[in-house]
């Protein structure tokens, strides 16, 4: 559905030259849900803007839908659906009216743009709101519709940027909820940026980590936390217990580092342990069969933003910054 | 469940797309005046203002054989109808402004309609209020004297149409060129748009003025614009209509060039 190669963007900025997007190769196949994420400014949008004609690329080459995004951009136009940033509703306009246009240009009927309008106006919560001008919206409302648009036409590639940005919880529920219904009807297939990693972990199959214009990882969010980051393991012991577990727990990391806390006769060890879930039991017992019994143990399994930092060295949230 | 299923656009022949998509943009952007209809009287009050306020002024002043033996109205209506024109569809921009921030004329940007289309719509946008405010005030002056010619008018008033779009194009390229600048905008549209106005003879007639003013004039498109109207609505066609068609034309095919060129530039 979707295949670049080396596809580059440079922004000249005050005779500067900023390379946004260097050389990236994606290969999409039909009916896949694919996350981008990576923190602002990593280049997440503007290869999603190369994909979906917004931008022109510097060099590279970029097929979307079987056509070529710098031979024919209005024909990729026309086998696309995008949501943007932005608000997609003209703010003077009312709801109902950019629904119903929204259709129209992309050929709907009359008959089909209302019925669809509805479906998507009651599905979003928005029936109230129809005759609202968008400018009396609040910002989740807004986004709401903005997903709305985006839907009126089924598109059977659909492109997201950060959509649930701004949107309540429930809400975002039934975006995603609305997303995964077009998927299981039409085989729609999903190509979205997000910063959230909640979201990229829950709701994709595959995530394109993105830093710096270049993609860093590309995998099923369970493997790249699998092979990038191991469960988190926290175990307390008593003083006199601390260097038989030391000598325990530094095998279990192999190599890998193991910190050390000691406060109020308690010592507190953290590591990564890849597997964790498995060998922690036997470790215990190990302790125990050491003398050495642990008072407390936390285990918690890895986030995409632990992939993240074991990636780039740099916390997703804070990674804006070069 | 879905009322429709997963399909591509159809994408039809150059010229039918490009006509199939003005009408949408049209269509949504009379929905604007349509839903407020407040906006469209005022419209409508304000060129019977000038029309009874400067008329006179211009009678008086300058005397009538400047008009061609015409009825100071006669000379004067057709004017205040391409001024209406020229303020109305040099405006395309400034309503684009408000979309370029919010994102929507992005959504737009990313649908199928053809380029072009995107800026007829909304030139023509501007400029049908034209037709209504046109005839209205044709009829409101037949008591006063003027001679209406409705076929004349009619056709004067699509002339005007086709000078409007690429007026209104190239109102929409400076509009994105001077994004998250507003104030260009306006600078240029205002600073543009009196000379070319006082160098065409719509208010007063540009034979009064010192020669440099009138070789100027020929270099105005809106010279002949306003010419083939005051031909037409004193009831002839002849040359003036024949070249004022082209003008309009003229500006029509630049301002389409030279918009679809901003809009490409603004992705690059």
């Amino acid at each position: 559905m979707i295949h670049t190669r080396k596809l580059t963007k440079n922004f000249t900025v005050k005779k500067e030259t900023i390379e946004a997007v260097k050389g990236v190769d994606i290969d999409v196949a039909p009916g896949e849900l694919v996350a981008f994420l990576g923190p602002n400014g990593a280049g997440k949008s503007t290869t999603l803007r190369m994909l979906t004609t917004l931008l022109r690329p510097t060099s590279g080459t970029a097929t979307v839908a079987g056509v070529d995004v710098s031979a024919d951009p209005a024909g990729v136009r026309a086998r696309i659906g995008y949501i943007g940033q932005g608000n997609g509703g003209g703010h003077s306009f009312r709801v109902i009216d950019e629904m119903m246009m929204q259709g129209r240009f992309y050929g709907m009927n009359t008959t089909d743009a209302a019925a669809r309008a509805q479906e998507l106006l009651q599905s979003l919560d928005l029936t109230d709101l129809a005759k609202r001008t968008v400018i009396k919206l609040s910002g989740g409302q807004r986004r709401r519709m903005d997903v709305a648009l985006g839907l009126m036409h089924s598109p059977r590639l659909l492109f997201l940027d950060e959509p649930s940005t701004g949107m309540d919880p429930q809400n975002r529920a039934n975006l995603w909820e609305h997303i995964m219904r077009m998927r299981a009807e039409h085989g729609t297939t999903i190509v979205l940026t997000t910063h959230y990693m909640d979201e990229a972990d829950s709701m994709s199959e595959r995530v394109i980590v993105i830093d710096h214009g270049r993609i860093i990882a590309d995998d099923t969010a369970a493997r790249l936390k699998a092979n990038l980051a191991g469960d988190l393991l926290a175990v307390e012991v008593a003083t006199e217990s601390a260097p038989s577990v030391r000598g325990l727990l530094g095998r279990a990391a192999a190599g890998g580092e193991v910190q050390e806390n000691t406060h109020d006769g308690v010592v507190s060890f953290r590591l990564r342990l890849p597997e964790g879930a498995r060998l922690a039991p036997a470790l215990l017992k190990e302790m125990n069969d050491a003398g050495a019994p642990a008072q407390s143990l936390e285990l918690k399994p890895p986030t995409l933003d632990d992939v993240f930092l074991e990636l780039t060295g740099r916390n997703l949230r804070e990674g804006a910054d070069r | 469940m879905s009322v429709q299923d997963v399909r591509d656009v159809v994408k039809r022949p150059g010229l039918v797309q490009v006509l199939h998509d003005t009408k949408y943009v049209f269509w949504r952007e009379m929905l604007l005046p349509l839903r407020d209809p407040f906006s469209l009287i005022f419209s409508l009050l304000q060129p019977l203002v000038f029309l009874g306020l400067f008329g006179p002024l211009l009678g008086s002043t300058v005397g009538a054989p400047a008009f061609g033996g015409q009825s100071t109205l006669q000379w004067f209506l057709p004017g205040v109808v391409v001024m209406i024109a020229l303020f109305g569809t040099s405006m395309t921009g400034s309503n684009l402004q408000y979309e370029l921030m919010t994102g929507s004329y992005e959504r737009i940007l990313a649908s199928p309609l053809s380029r072009s289309s995107l800026m007829i719509g909304r030139a023509l946008k501007e400029w049908a209020p034209l037709v209504v405010q046109g005839l209205l005030i044709s009829l409101v002056c037949i008591p006063f004297g003027f001679v209406f010619y409705p076929l004349h008018v009619l056709f004067g008033l699509v002339i005007l149409g086709i000078f409007g779009i690429g007026l209104g194009a190239l109102s929409y390229a400076l509009a994105l060129v001077s994004q998250n600048k507003e104030w260009i905008f306006w600078g240029v549209q205002q600073t543009l748009l009196f000379p070319l106005m006082i160098l065409s003879g719509i208010m007063l007639p540009i034979e009064a003025g010192p020669d440099w003013m009138k070789t100027a004039s020929w270099f105005n498109p809106l010279t002949y614009l306003v010419n083939a109207e005051r031909e037409l609505f004193a009831g002839n066609i002849g040359g003036h209509t024949l070249l004022g068609l082209l003008a309009a034309s003229v500006t029509a095919a630049v301002g389409l060039v030279v918009g679809v060129r901003a809009i490409n530039r603004n992705i690059s």
